[in-house]
Formats: C-alpha cells, sequence, structure tokens
C-alpha cells in the first residue's frame, strides 16, 4: 500500500459539554483505500466523516488530511476542501440553479476555472453518472436517484483525492438505490479513496478494503468485509449485524 | 403462467360541467335560510351601492364652482374640489411656474423604477442608469444650475415627494438590511450584538418619533448651520427605519433555508460571502418576497408621516391645498378619495409585481 492520505490520531470531540460523540479516534487511511464505515444512529459515524473535511470541529487530538492538519487554520480547510468531495444524505443540490450550474458553481467561482472549460468538464462528469440528457433542468424536477448521482457529479467537478459518502442512499426509494451505488462502484473501480457510511452491505461486500464499526464514539472493530460479515469479533458487533441483516 | 399487467393510460381529470346558475343555486340558495340570508346581503349591498352612485355620480358636481358645490352639499359628491385643487395636492407647494420640472422629474423616476422590473434590464448598467435618473431628478427638483430656478427642498411637495421618499429609501434600506440581517447571524460577538441594538431600538420606537428626532434633535447636535437639510435627515431616518423592519423580514428567510445547503457550499469549497451571494440570498430572498412587498407598500403609505416635520408630500399637501381655503374646505372627503385612488393604483401595482416576482422566483421548484 502506498502512504497514508487521512490520519487520525487520539481525535476526541465533543457537543456542548456533555456529549462525547467521538472517543479517541485512531484511524489511518491509505491513498486508494475504500472504507465502509457502519454503526448504530448516533455511534459518531456521520461526526467522523465531516471531520474530514471540517464540517465538524474536534476538541483533542490531530486529523491531517492530504497533508494539512485541520485546526484554526483557514487555509488549511480550504486547502483540504479542494481534495475531498461530500456526498450527503439528503443530497443538497442547490436547487435554484439548474444541474449544470450546480456542477460549474465550484469550479468556476473556487477554482477561477474558464467557463468553458468549467462545462466541459461538468458534461464529462454527468456522462460519467449516466445523467447528462438532465443537465438543463432543475435539482427537484428529478427524482431521488437521479439528483444523489448529479450529487456526486458535482463532488467530482473538483477532482477530488477523497470522497466521502453520507448515507448516500438513506433518503432514497428502493428501486433508486442500485443506480446510486452502481455509480459509487464504478467509482471504486477508478481507484477513489473513498470513505462510505452506510449499510448497504451488499456495497461493502463488494468494494470495501476494510470495514469500521463504530459505537457509542468508538471504533469497536474493524476488518475485511468478508471477516467482519462472517466472523465478527465483539459481541456488539454480532448483536448489530443481526439486527441489521435478520429482516 | 404469470398474469399480464396492463398499464392504465393517464386521464384529464372530469370537466366541471356546473355553470352559472347551477353554480349559484348550490351557494346560494341551496336552502330556505341561506336563501333568505342571500336576498337580505344582495339588498344591503344593492342599497348601499345606489346610494354611492346616486352621491359619487348622478347627484355629483364636477365643475370647478364652489357655490355649486355648496348647493349639493350632502346630496352630491364635489369632484370640482379635484378639479380646483388637483395641481397643489399633486405638486404642493412647488413654484406653479415650474411646475413642469417635479412633472418631468417625477416620470423619469417612476419610469427608471418601472423599468428596473423588468428582467430584461437587471443588467451591470442599470447602476449606472439608476445614479444618471437621480442625479437628473435633483437637478430638476432644486434648481441653481443650466438657468434653473433654485428652488429650496420645503417647498418640494405631493407625489413626486411621495415617490422620492419611498424610492430612495426602499433602495437604500434593502442593502442595510441584508447587511444586518446577515449580521445577526454573524459568529463575531461584536458585529452581531451591534445588529440586534440596531434593530431592537429602532423597532421600539414608532417612526414619527425617529423623524421628529431626525428632523428637531439632531439639528441641536450639530454645529450652527452645518446640519444636513431636512429632506436628507428625514430620508435618511425613513431608510433606518425601513431597513430594521426588512432586516427582521430577511432573516426570517435566512433562517428558513436548510443548514444542509451552507454545508454543501462549504465542501465544495465556496467562502463565507460567495455562499452568502450565490447560495443563501437567492433563495432566502426568494422566499421573503411576498413580505418585503408588504413592507414596501406600507412604507409608501408611512411616507405621509413626514408631514409632521413640515414636509407637505400627498397627503400633507392635500391638507394644504383644501384645508387652507375656506371655499373648498368643506369638500375635503372628495379630495380625500382622489388621494386614495392615487395611493392604491400605486399599491395595487405594487402588489401584482409581486405576485409576478414570485412566479419567476418560483420556476426552480417547478415540477
Amino acid at each position: 500500500m502506498t502512504e497514508p492520505i487521512i490520519t487520525f490520531n487520539k481525535v476526541n470531540k465533543w457537543y456542548g459539554n456533555n456529549f462525547h460523540v467521538l472517543r479517541d479516534i485512531d484511524l489511518t487511511i491509505t491513498q486508494g483505500e475504500r472504507l465502509v464505515i457502519c454503526g448504530p444512529s448516533g455511534s459518531g459515524k456521520s461526526t467522523l466523516i465531516r471531520c474530514i473535511n471540517a464540517l465538524e470541529d474536534y476538541q483533542e487530538g490531530t486529523l491531517t488530511v492530504a497533508g494539512s492538519v485541520l485546526g484554526d487554520d483557514v487555509k488549511a480547510i480550504d486547502a483540504v476542501r479542494r481534495q475531498v468531495g461530500m456526498v450527503f444524505q439528503q443530497f443538497n443540490l442547490f436547487p435554484h440553479l439548474t444541474v449544470l450550474e450546480n456542477l460549474t458553481l465550484s469550479p468556476t467561482w473556487v477554482a477561477g476555472m474558464p467557463k468553458k472549460e468549467a462545462v466541459e468538464r461538468a458534461m464529462a462528469q454527468l456522462e460519467r453518472v449516466r445523467i447528462a440528457e438532465q443537465a438543463q433542468k432543475y435539482p427537484l424536477q428529478l427524482s431521488g436517484g437521479q439528483q444523489q448521482r448529479v450529487a456526486i457529479a458535482r463532488a467530482l467537478c473538483l477532482t477530488p483525492k477523497i470522497m466521502l459518502f453520507d448515507e448516500p442512499t438513506s433518503a432514497l426509494d428502493p428501486e433508486m438505490i442500485k443506480e446510486v451505488l452502481d455509480v459509487m462502484i464504478s467509482l471504486a473501480d477508478g481507484g477513489m479513496t473513498m470513505l462510505c457510511v452506510t449499510h448497504e452491505m451488499g456495497f461493502a461486500k463488494a468494494v470495501a478494503d476494510r470495514v469500521i464499526f463504530m459505537d457509542q464514539g468508538q471504533i469497536v472493530e474493524q476488518n475485511t468485509p468478508e471477516e467482519f460479515f462472517n466472523h465478527p469479533k465483539t459481541d456488539r458487533s454480532k448483536d448489530f449485524l443481526s439486527k441489521i441483516l435478520g429482516h | 403462467m404469470s398474469e399480464i399487467f396492463v398499464s392504465l393510460p393517464a386521464r384529464t381529470a372530469p370537466v366541471k360541467t356546473e355553470g352559472f346558475v347551477p353554480w349559484v343555486r348550490s351557494n346560494f340558495f341551496s336552502s330556505v335560510p341561506s336563501s333568505l340570508l342571500s336576498l337580505l346581503i344582495l339588498g344591503i349591498l344593492l342599497w348601499v351601492a345606489s346610494g354611492a352612485l346616486r352621491w359619487g355620480v348622478f347627484n355629483a358636481v364636477t365643475a370647478a364652482d364652489a357655490d355649486l358645490c355648496q348647493a349639493a352639499r350632502g346630496i352630491g359628491a364635489c369632484w370640482g374640489v379635484v378639479n380646483e385643487k388637483a395641481r397643489f395636492i399633486v405638486l404642493g407647494r412647488y413654484p406653479q411656474l415650474e411646475h413642469w420640472r417635479p412633472v418631468i422629474a417625477t416620470a423619469l423616476l417612476l419610469g427608471l423604477v418601472i423599468a428596473s422590473c423588468s428582467r430584461y434590464f437587471w443588467k451591470p448598467w442599470l447602476a449606472l442608469l439608476w445614479a444618471g435618473v437621480l442625479a437628473a431628478f435633483f437637478t430638476l427638483m432644486s434648481g441653481g444650475v443650466l438657468g434653473l430656478t433654485k428652488v429650496s427642498t420645503d417647498q418640494w411637495g405631493g407625489l413626486p415627494l411621495t415617490i422620492m421618499l419611498t424610492v430612495i429609501s426602499m433602495t437604500m434600506a434593502f442593502p442595510i438590511a441584508v447587511a444586518v440581517a446577515l449580521g445577526r447571524r454573524s459568529n463575531m460577538p461584536a458585529i452581531k450584538s451591534l445588529c440586534v441594538i440596531y434593530v431592537e431600538l429602532i423597532r421600539g420606537v414608532p417612526l414619527i418619533s425617529v423623524l421628529f428626532m431626525a428632523s428637531f434633535m439632531l439639528p441641536l447636535f450639530m454645529p450652527v448651520g452645518k446640519s444636513p437639510d431636512v429632506l436628507i435627515r428625514v430620508i435618511v431616518g425613513i431608510t433606518l427605519f425601513a431597513a430594521a423592519y426588512m432586516a427582521e423580514i430577511i432573516r426570517g428567510g435566512l433562517q428558513s433555508l436548510p443548514k444542509g445547503q451552507t454545508e454543501a457550499a462549504a465542501s465544495l469549497g465556496l467562502g463565507y460571502w460567495q455562499t452568502q451571494l450565490k447560495i443563501v440570498l437567492p433563495q432566502a430572498l426568494g422566499t421573503v418576497v411576498p413580505s418585503i412587498m408588504n413592507n414596501f407598500i406600507s412604507l409608501f403609505k408611512d411616507t405621509s408621516l413626514v408631514t409632521i416635520v413640515s414636509l407637505y408630500e400627498l397627503t400633507g399637501a392635500l391638507s394644504l391645498a383644501v384645508g387652507s381655503d375656506p371655499n373648498w374646505r368643506p369638500f375635503k372627503i372628495e379630495a380625500y378619495i382622489f388621494i386614495a385612488a392615487i395611493y392604491f393604483v400605486c399599491c395595487f401595482a405594487m402588489s401584482r409585481y409581486s405576485l409576478w416576482i414570485e412566479k419567476q422566483v418560483a420556476v426552480g421548484k417547478a415540477r
């Protein structure tokens, strides 16, 4: 494997004074690695990946992403955000802009790319998620699955080194989950470093190099998907797996 | 063997076949009490309408003759007062020989406002056009250059003053309001508390006291002769007043935006100002268009309060024109109906425009 791209070193985070949401997180992710993070709700898995592009801050420890230590330094945050793309559970497309404008906004305004080049790149990304024909529509005219694919394309427009997925299929109708997962799988095949909070175990088995199981702000167990799903080590993960696979 | 699923083609909704008569029957005459009530209300409406018509049209005097009006008093309206005094009501104390100046100036300003309403004119040069028209407005109104006689601001009045006060206060209040609304949500405690104090202070006092302070108290603190013109002080007063209310409206719009929008913008690397300008404000302002328009309309009518500081805008000019003339003083009501009509036309236009804007804003949300 290559050098680490994300390093959590004894990271601790509290919401307010009493809610200890991340507890002594130690985690190293290497370039090109595909991670699936699972765990019950409130276990801190979303918070963990939101720390990586500084949507959340942390109080103790150090978090290094693509060579920058995330802290109070605004420049470091900017540098990291340019290399980290994020996909949200609720898509968070900008409803007042067309699909194409959603994609070109950041390249033109943040990266200072000429309009023409930004449009070409945006169209290429839309082709990649197989939705180019919808470029002139507004997000709310699309189905949930289409919106999420647009959101993935938008994140890819800045050619990130790392992609974060925060429960990307949880808000989708069952019929639309596959089209989004297919896009994510093709992305994984392209060698992207990916962190995905999801309970789609099929996806985890298909693409993940490592599964992280979190509970109460801690990493309880990490292993390859085969080992984790077939031979979970802790009682807590056995219990969790029995609940999500049982139905 | 599996069953074959046949999907039904989509149909249009059934057409309502009811015409006028069935509609009236089902809504007004469905039962005996309902019919009686309908007839009673119809009777009252007819009675009121016929009375109004008799007073306002059939027995009305349109000639500008005070004696005829006096004779018709009590049985017919005296539109003669409008005939006689319209010029003074609409233009106030402005010197009569120079009346063409406020007329042209106001036409220019109104034309600009109407043009600015159209999407076609939403270009960068519109700002230059505004600067040009405002310069022309004030040059025409105050004179003193280009061979125009000087007319001091205390002689300005009537509709030009009303329109100018509204337009200028609105355009200046809007950016202030946006800044204050953003400031109130700022993470910086100093900026935040400054904005809170400003809003709470202004909202805590009536407009009339703001005007009064701007007009009478401010000069007491300034060196003699150094105090700015009363018109400027009044404009600043109204602007600050309107901005405080508008800021709260805009803050409401900002708060209605889901947090995910700013998070998505942040994750794409957009900075604070880029996020506000490109993502937050376009959406937040879109949702508060009706409330802002409401604010504009009430501001337009609130300008009538500047009479308190001896600026005779439309309402003030009316009292001046009709109240000071014993021959016509009894017919003030007719004159008030006349300016009510002027106010109504302006406010109705604003309200219609607000609806149009709402539709424009809703484009992105349409399915």
